[in-house]
């Protein structure tokens, strides 16, 4: 596709040294990191060359802890202390959990996200997913052969706020920087549509082991925009795995399992999916621990009807996604098949059935989320050359809202909204003399508060006693490129304001991450204090190369005065970094983050000024049309 | 540029009801491309934040221009004509009338399961609502009369939200 120049025509972007990042699709069955090296994706396997890491923990009683290919080969010898799927756990209470019956662990209730007990104690699902990360890390370090810059993780589309910010906080916890975090079909749509200079309207049908997401992307001229998406974060090939395991039960009039049994049969049904991909039947035979012996055959006729609900529940959200993006199943040019669940015949007929078209399967789909990661990474990190860029514009999934009287939800943020984006509310006091007000902020569709997910709740107080009505106090919700979102309140008479980066409800506080970084060191080959300041080395790095880049193409921006000071603040991190002080580098990082900040503004405002003058003949030409009155789109 | 500056001047668009689409979309993704977050992930704080903030405010201009009712809407508060917020709400009575009888006739075919008859409805609808926006751009463009075209947007609200309940009683009867 024609991609957009960024660069200024005539002005090359500053030559540096190819930044390591990696981008890593953190899946609910199986991992997987990938890295861009001379201009190509690729994935960087173990040192087996295998290219999966299976996603599963397991924890050993003194303290250590397995992690994929080892830890999955005992998961029906010790099931209680292997965690799979962990995925469908991050950011989830108990009481979200369906067919917990089946699951073999020790849950605790904790508030806002449940814990395992485990051998090794207890643990949260963000400690079980930053073990999966870590490997991954390790693994590209050994590969790349040194420190990472910077990671790309995907999330599902359909991850709500409380997800996300478990997925940040187990990227932290991995000593992992953190790039952005990247949704699924998106980052597919970008391996598919660079692969294929794909042009037009697509959709993305990505139904991984435990989650569903549907996108809708409009590609054009190095552009990827979101239009809409939807799906299920509890839906994924799992659940058919359990309709198998459930069928079974039945079939061969099975006694309540062991959860060893449970583990071993649910396994069988794995095994059983997979071959139903290519066969017309499948035998499943086990003896379990009970003495009884399982002889079963599932035909695909059997499988494909006891799954056609989980089939159709995928096809919901791509309906509400197509009205939500304004669009006709025959306005999209292909549909993209993401997540190894998308193999089964039956998906890939309904899909075509709705779609009235062959789906796309050109990409594996287990490594295409993976290798767009690593694509965007590299573009992140400014690793791309000048003119192969593109520009991303993703949505969030689900509204966001504040509860106001009688338990019904005030949208501020509907879903599918372009992000970065900010939306601000007025709302007053309701009794006299009222000085706090209480803020519930919410994600999810529904009307009543009860039914959405609840973020936070936190207070605005010293508001001046007034007449009821009289006080007007502003809210303001700032969703980020990651998606995240942070809320603020004002009082405008007085000034009163109060903020929070919402988290409190539902995740981990500093304080408890700071504890798991600690625990988790203990048993961990890495040096945390050697980490922490190598981590500090390289964002003065990062600060000074992005400075000194700038310099070179803005300095006359800057006076005299202001350009001594700059470089007299470089000079003094650089000075900094060489020694081994982590406080004296991030002070000098301070100093230099503040006496550039106007010069930072001066150069976006530059940016954006040329953005008209830059203009050329053959883009005019694409601007001429009707004047129109309608919608847009 | 000014971050302040209105949302026309950011896409340095005459300040007018009637808008060349292909214009706006191709300069929000030249802006937009330059300011985006992901153009300055590996930058220091200040700029991150900058960025940050000037790719929200491109984001809220271009959702503001691009729908007529919402275009129309910021054009009444440029000119100090606000009606956001407004609780003068009291509508003709022969326009109340009419708006009840269209959401009967939508409950009606919504309970009946009848898609042909909400489809019909729905472009009935969607043909007024067109003709409509044609005279909000004579009297905000050509007439200059606010009092009129603020009324005519009071009007579009209702039938642009009638318009998105006829849909969604489509979407129920699909499913």
């Amino acid at each position: 596709m024609a991609l957009l120049q960024i660069a200024e025509p005539g002005e090359s972007t500053a030559p540096h040294q190819h930044r390591l990042v990696i981008g890593i699709d953190l899946g609910t069955t199986n991992s997987l990191v990938a890295t861009v090296r001379s201009g190509l994706a690729a994935i960087l396997g173990d040192e087996l060359g295998r290219p999966l890491l299976p996603s599963v923990v397991r924890y050993l009683p003194d303290g250590h802890s397995e992690v994929g290919y080892e830890a999955q080969a005992k998961q029906a010898l010790d099931p209680r202390n292997t965690i799979v799927s962990v995925k469908r756990f991050m950011g989830r209470g108990l009481q979200d959990l369906a067919h917990r019956e089946g699951m073999p662990y020790l849950f605790d209730d904790a508030p806002g996200m449940l814990r395992l007990h485990t051998a090794a104690g207890l643990k949260s699902p963000v400690e079980v997913s930053a073990e999966i990360l870590r490997t991954l890390r390790l693994r590209a370090e050994a590969s790349l052969g040194g420190a990472l810059l910077g990671a790309v993780i995907t999330v599902p589309a359909y991850f709500d706020d409380a997800q996300r910010q478990a997925t940040k906080d187990a990227a932290r916890l991995a000593g992992l920087p953190l790039l952005r975090l990247l949704n699924e079909p998106t980052a597919a749509a970008i391996a598919y549509g660079l692969d294929n200079a794909a042009e037009g309207v697509y959709a993305v049908y990505d139904l991984g082991g435990g989650t569903f997401d549907i996108s809708i992307l409009r590609l054009s001229r190095g552009i990827f925009e979101v239009l809409a998406t939807g799906g299920d974060s509890a839906l994924g090939g799992d659940d058919f795995d359990h309709r198998i395991f459930c069928w079974i039960l039945e079939a061969a009039g099975l006694k309540p399992l062991s959860v060893e049994d449970a583990r071993m049969l649910l396994t069988r049904a794995r095994e059983a999916k997979e071959y139903l991909t290519f066969h017309g039947v499948a035998q499943i035979n086990a003896r379990l621990n009970s003495g009884e012996q399982v002889d079963l055959t599932l035909t695909t006729e059997i499988f494909a009807e006891i799954t056609q609900t989980l089939v159709a529940k995928t096809m919901q959200p791509v309906k509400k996604a197509l009205r939500d993006a304004g669009l006709s199943v025959a306005e999209v040019k292909g549909v993209v098949m993401v997540g190894g669940a998308t193999r089964m015949p039956q998906v890939q007929r309904a899909v075509g059935d709705f779609f009235r078209q062959d789906p796309l399967n050109n990409l594996d789909p287990d490594k295409v989320v993976a290798i767009g990661a690593a694509k965007q990474a590299n573009l992140l990190a400014g690793n791309g050359l000048a003119g192969d860029d593109w520009l991303l514009l993703d949505v969030i999934p689900l509204s966001l809202g504040l509860e106001t009287m009688g338990g019904l939800v005030e949208k501020i943020i509907p879903r599918n909204s372009t992000i970065p984006t900010a939306r601000a509310q007025e709302f007053t006091t309701f009794r006299d003399g009222q000085t706090a007000l209480a803020l519930h902020v919410v994600q999810g569709e529904r009307e009543l508060v009860s039914d959405c997910r609840s973020l936070a709740r936190f207070e605005l107080r010293g508001i001046p006693p007034m007449v009821a009505g009289a006080a007007r106090i502003r809210v303001t919700f700032q969703v980020d490129a990651d998606g995240m979102l942070a809320v603020t309140a004002r009082e405008k008479a007085s000034g009163v304001a109060a903020s929070i980066v919402v988290k409190p409800s539902y995740g981990l506080s500093d304080d408890e991450i700071a504890g798991m970084l600690k625990d988790s060191l203990v048993h961990v080959r890495d040096d945390a204090l050697q980490r922490a300041l190598k981590e500090t080395q390289v964002d003065a790095e990062r600060l000074v190369e992005a400075v000194s880049s700038a310099l070179a193409r803005d300095g006359d921006l800057l006076s005299a005065d202001e350009r001594a000071r700059i470089d007299h603040d470089i000079g003094k991190l650089q000075a900094a970094v060489r020694g081994d002080k982590r406080r004296q580098i991030m002070l000098a990082i301070d100093e230099l983050e503040a006496d550039t900040q106007d010069f930072a503004a001066r150069r976006m405002d530059k940016s954006i000024r040329q953005a008209f003058t830059g203009r050329n003949i053959s883009d005019l030409g694409s601007e001429a049309g009707e004047a129109r009155t309608g919608e847009t789109v | 540029m000014e971050f302040n500056a209105d949302h026309f001047t950011l896409f340095e668009l005459p300040v007018a009801f009637r808008l060349n689409a292909a214009v706006l979309d191709h300069r929000y993704r030249e802006i937009q491309s330059r300011v985006h977050p992901d153009r300055f992930a590996s930058a220091g704080e200040a700029e991150r934040r900058l960025s940050l903030q000037w790719a929200t405010r491109i984001n809220e201009a271009y959702q503001t221009l691009k729908k007529p009712l919402s275009r129309a809407k910021y054009l009444l508060h440029l000119a100090a004509h606000d009606i956001e917020g407004d609780n003068n709400t009291l509508m003709p009575a022969d326009f109340l009338i009419e708006q009840m009888e269209w959401r009967e006739a939508a409950a009606e075919a919504r309970a009946a399961g009848e898609h042909h008859e909400l489809e019909r409805l729905h472009h009935r609808l969607q043909r007024d609502i067109r003709e409509r926006y044609e005279e909000i751009a004579v009297l905000l463009d050509d007439g200059h009369d606010l009092e009129q075209a603020a009324d005519r947007v009071r009007r579009l609200m209702f039938l642009e939200k009638l318009l998105a309940e006829i849909d969604d009683a489509m979407a129920a009867c699909e499913e």
